[in-house]
């Protein structure tokens, strides 16, 4: 987008390539490695703009894994520290926030050109704490192994969305008869034209309700750049595949959305659990709601703690029934015993939980969680979830410690 | 006297802080990404390799990869192909295959 006045956009670059080069020269933040627990899982460790150092997957266009130890600092994801996942490589990096205008067109009486500003003034202003987690989230994991982004699982993060019902914008330009979809498409380009631009869409019912919402703010500050400023989808309970970036243009469809990103990615096997044996031909569907999952966050695996009376925190989610109940396990899954819910911030949100145990010197422990909804979807105990997409991983995941 | 020429020297610098925001755009509307990974490894074909697969995406997107079975790297391939339009005519397929298994392939 172009910056204006050209002075400003001048100093701006010399300023941000000194500043480029200053980030180069201190190599070390460039030099640092994680090995996530998987086959080629060595990345990076680095602070890109507006970031603290996170796990770098790819540099063009720019992925980026938030660790787990973040998610041991609160309920809620920093804006600095939330994942990072582009398709195309033409992101936007100089957004003009004053000219940015999303277009409401397709089947409706009214095409609207809605700004910012108009978001803010002339809209009611929604806050959901929510999760977004990529669809391919711990995708790194899948036995056999999947083609597509090795994240671990920090393709996820929860804040606190606070912008406009996209149903007040469609009821505002007037949706005709005949809707079926809403399609959503974000400023983010293909370096070849031959690229299927990355679109997503909605059902009509989904689209319309209540949480579905054009967010102009993250945890109470703008979103960073990365992360799609100045406005993104949110939509709760859904994967982040949905939650377009950068969103500057709402379609009304008359039938289903037959776009690649739709019709040909992103899809999961039709039956209930999403799975398939590897090598077989299944019926498939978009991919939709979230999964079932929890996380123990207070401790890494293969870590030491010490003996004596020890407090195990973490979190949990789901599509938004809402979490009902946490199991936490120091022997690997044989015995259970309830973890302790922290505060509810809302049923779309990372919910914490906390449990004791005991260890004791010279012993070795696998903890696990267990996480179950309102309306009785559980994480898996076994038997992991497989799909060629590597989607809907929600196993209990288990961490080694040993006390001394 | 030391503090005050001290404070003196924070006001002026804050001033000179406050024009330099006043005169650029919006911070929170601009970055500067870091130069992504564009070089791929030596091996078979690589010239060819570093011709067609960075015109898209970084090489990293090649080496995060599990190692993968020469029908895979072919199906990828021919997804870049077909799906995405990269430019790689049919007789460029084998050729890229072989570089990427030489980089990140397993037998089966």
């Amino acid at each position: 987008m172009p910056y204006l006045p050209g002075m400003r956009r001048r100093e701006f670059l010399i300023g941000g390539t000194a500043l480029g080069s200053a980030m180069l020269a201190g190599a070390p933040a460039l030099a640092q490695t994680v090995t996530l627990p998987f086959a080629n899982g060595t990345r990076p460790v680095a602070a890109y703009p507006q970031k603290r150092p996170l796990i770098v997957m790819t540099t063009r266009p720019v992925q980026l894994e938030t660790p787990m130890s973040i998610f041991n600092e609160g309920a809620f994801t920093p804006n600095d520290a939330f994942f990072v996942l582009w398709h195309l490589a033409g992101v936007p990096t100089d957004i003009d926030v004053n000219a940015f205008r999303i277009s409401v067109h397709g089947l409706v009486s009214t095409p609207l050109q809605v700004s910012v500003a108009d978001l803010k003034s002339s809209y009611d202003a929604i806050e959901v704490a929510a999760v977004c987690e990529c669809s391919g989230n711990s995708r790194g994991f899948f036995n056999p192994r999947v083609p597509g982004g090795q994240w671990g699982n920090g393709a996820m993060g929860n804040a606190l969305w606070k912008g406009v019902r996209l149903r007040d914008i469609l009821t505002k330009a007037g949706i005709a008869t005949g809707a079926v979809q809403v399609r959503f498409n974000g400023v983010d380009q293909p370096v070849l034209p031959a690229t299927p631009d990355f679109m997503k869409s909605l059902d009509m019912d989904l689209a319309m309700s209540d949480n579905v919402i054009i967010a102009y703010s993250m945890n109470g500050a703008d979103l960073p750049v990365l992360n799609g400023y100045p406005v993104r989808l949110i939509v709760p309970g859904y994967f982040a595949t949905y939650w377009v970036k950068m969103l500057n243009d709402v379609e009304v469809l008359s039938e289903p959305d037959q776009n690649f990103w739709m019709k040909t990615a992103y899809r999961i096997p039709a039956d209930p659990c999403g799975c398939q044996q590897p090598g077989s031909t299944v019926k498939t569907i978009p991919i939709n709601r979230l999964t079932v999952r929890s996380f123990i966050t207070s401790v890494t695996d293969g870590a030491r703690v010490r003996a004596g009376a020890l407090t195990v925190s973490g979190i949990a989610f789901d599509s938004g029934y809402g979490i009902q109940s946490v199991l936490f396990s120091s022997d690997g899954g044989t015995h259970w015993t309830p973890a302790t819910l922290g505060k509810d911030y809302g049923k779309y949100s990372f919910r914490p939980w906390q449990a004791r145990f005991t260890p004791q010197a010279g012993r070795q422990y696998t903890l696990a969680s267990l996480a179950m909804n309102t309306i009785g979807e559980a994480q898996r105990l076994d038997n992991p979830v497989w799909n060629p997409g590597g989607y809907l991983r929600n196993t209990v995941e288990t961490v080694r410690v040993s006390a001394s | 006297m030391k503090k005050s020429i001290v404070l003196g020297l924070l006001a002026f610098a804050s001033v000179a802080l406050a024009g330099i925001a006043v005169t650029r755009a919006d911070p929170a509307s601009s970055i500067t990404l870091p130069p992504p990974n564009m070089m791929l490894k030596d091996g078979p074909n690589a010239a060819l390799a570093q011709a067609k697969c960075v015109i898209c995406h970084s090489a990293d997107y090649i080496y995060i990869q599990p190692p993968l079975t020469k029908a895979q790297w072919t199906a990828e391939v021919t997804k870049m192909q077909k799906t995405y339009g990269a430019p790689i005519a049919d007789a460029d397929i084998p050729p890229l295959v072989d570089y990427l298994m030489s980089q990140n392939g397993k037998q089966s």
